[in-house]
């Protein structure tokens, strides 16, 4: 019995260790962005890297995902005889859910694991503590940058995985579905608020946050070569994945009404 | 270790200490460098010479001891006081550790510009020069680190050391694995670069021909410890049995090869 406690306790310590490491990991990066110098050209660097390259995964993730929910939702609302719900299911749960959450997993896979396995390298060889060497922080050259650019990228890739996905439902329900194109689009518009986008678009802020931090964090600190940059960029979008799940219930809750 | 006279020593280091987990590393290392002067530190494999480097440096926080440079107290500087303190020092790591997404003469400008803020075309200017310093064309500038030979890459880390005219050199390495010719080169550009600026030096290597080329004095470490040191002349009559085995490279002597890492 108190071996099970022991074990508990140290997963339980070692839980709150990293979590204080990673808190202040991202509270120093914060910081360091309060005094000059300042990269805006590595931010933009970072925008189109996070941003540009990510719109055709991040485009093609969301068509289909709005013609599946297009399908899936006429399947269900047509047992009850409600079809006439599907446009207004599709976009807000594009909108409120599905546009950030899909977007962030994305995003996560694609340039979560490339900024691990990026900032890793630099680590095993030495070039992280060159740039000390050069009178550079690296949390200010490196992280900061990444984090700004994760912060306002995302938001923007968002609302173009929006457009796309309600066009994908759009596709399946006039085109599969037999649904009247003006009327279909008439529902979109009409149950639709303002708060369902921003929601959606303050979720993918946080995600955009999380995924950059995750892969700073886990580049940041590999050890041991190429197996310990491999195992940072495994690390960098499992942990990403995971938290933007968890936030996301939090989140959900807050914009509840 | 320390120099004649009155005059404070650039860098003087006091029992200083520094643990991985239970690995004790440095077990209270003692060493001077006065200025203007070429120390090597020699010793095996995993005896903490990168680790006193690195100390030194601000890259690692010891757990003990004390670090002066020009008789100022450095542990424990943190923020802007350490970033003025690194406008000091200039390094060249052991793998060179350029930065593989920048071009060779923005490697070599870098510490210019986002170190100290020049603007990039005077930079540039200034990494042409530190390039030709160094024997390497105008022609490598706009080419990549990953399209260099190791001992180019080596001649542009160099460069890039000696870039803002540091006060201080450390050089990890340095001829660790390049031919001999071209290990030879470098002695030769390391320590043209050393006197050319004037700056003092601290190399670690277990390079006994680079060794000779490159140092005043010479220090040993072992097991976390300086345990001799003296003119570089004075090298094969230390007297001291550690150095007499490592020098001349036996297997039998008081120096036991670990086969496993600590």
């Amino acid at each position: 019995m108190m071996g099970f406690l022991a074990s508990v306790g140290a997963l339980a310590l070692t839980f709150l260790a990293g979590t204080g490491r990673l808190a202040l990991f991202a509270a120093r990066a914060l910081a360091a962005g309060l005094a000059p110098p300042y990269y805006p050209r590595l931010i933009v660097r970072q925008f189109v890297y996070m941003g540009y390259y990510s719109l055709p995964v991040v485009g093609m993730t969301a068509l289909f995902t709005g013609m599946v929910l297009a399908l899936q939702s006429y399947t269900a609302s047509s047992r009850f005889n409600a079809e006439s719900t599907v446009a207004t299911i599709v976009v807000l749960s594009i909108t409120r859910e599905l546009g950030p959450v899909i977007a962030g997993l994305m995003v996560a896979g694609r340039v979560g694991a490339a900024m691990a396995a990026e900032i890793g390298t630099m680590r095993v060889t030495e070039q992280i503590d060159a740039l000390t060497t050069l009178s550079t922080d690296p949390l200010r050259y490196l992280v900061l940058p990444r984090l700004v650019a994760g912060l306002l990228t995302l938001p923007l890739l968002v609302i173009i995985a929006d457009i796309i996905g309600v066009f994908g439902g759009y596709l399946v329900a006039i085109y599969k579905l037999d649904f009247n194109a003006v009327s279909y689009l008439t529902q979109t518009q009409q149950y639709l608020k303002t708060n369902d986008v921003v929601s959606g678009l303050v979720k993918a802020a946080v995600f955009g946050f999380i995924v950059a931090l995750m892969g700073c964090y886990q580049g940041y600190h590999s050890r041991g070569g190429a197996e310990g940059v491999g195992q940072a960029t495994t690390y960098a979008v499992v942990s990403a994945s995971i938290l933007i799940l968890i936030s996301d219930y939090f989140l959900t809750q807050a914009f509840f009404t | 270790m320390t120099s004649s006279g009155p005059q404070i020593p650039k860098i003087a280091v006091r029992g200083l200490q520094k643990s991985f987990g239970t690995n004790l590393v440095l077990a209270g290392v003692d060493v001077s460098v006065a200025t203007g002067e070429s120390l090597v530190i020699i010793g095996g494999s995993g005896t903490g010479k990168s680790v006193l480097i690195k100390c030194i440096l601000g890259l690692l926080v010891p757990d003990g001891g004390s670090i002066r440079i020009d008789g100022a107290e450095t542990v424990g500087l943190a923020g802007r006081a350490r970033e003025q303190l690194t406008h000091k020092f200039g390094m060249l790591f052991q793998g060179s550790a350029l930065f593989d997404s920048l071009p060779v003469w923005e490697n070599v400008a870098f510490g210019l510009i986002q170190g100290r803020g020049m603007p990039r075309r005077q930079a540039r200017d200034i990494a042409l020069q530190k390039l030709a310093a160094v024997g390497l064309g105008a022609e490598v500038a706009a080419l990549r680190p990953a399209e260099l030979s190791g001992g180019m890459q080596k001649r542009v880390a160099l460069a890039r050391a000696i870039a803002a005219e540091p006060e201080i050199l450390f050089f990890d390495e340095p001829t660790t694995g390049l031919d001999p010719i071209m290990a030879d080169v470098i002695n030769r550009l390391i320590v043209q670069c050393v006197r050319g600026l004037g700056a003092t030096a601290v190399s670690i290597t277990h390079d006994m021909v680079s060794t000779r080329k490159i140092a005043d004095r010479v220090a040993m470490l072992h097991r976390g410890r300086i345990v001799w040191h003296g003119p570089a002349a004075d090298i094969d009559r230390s007297g001291n049995p550690f150095v007499d085995q490592f020098v001349n490279g036996r297997e039998e002597g008081p120096i036991h090869m670990q086969v496993r890492a600590a």
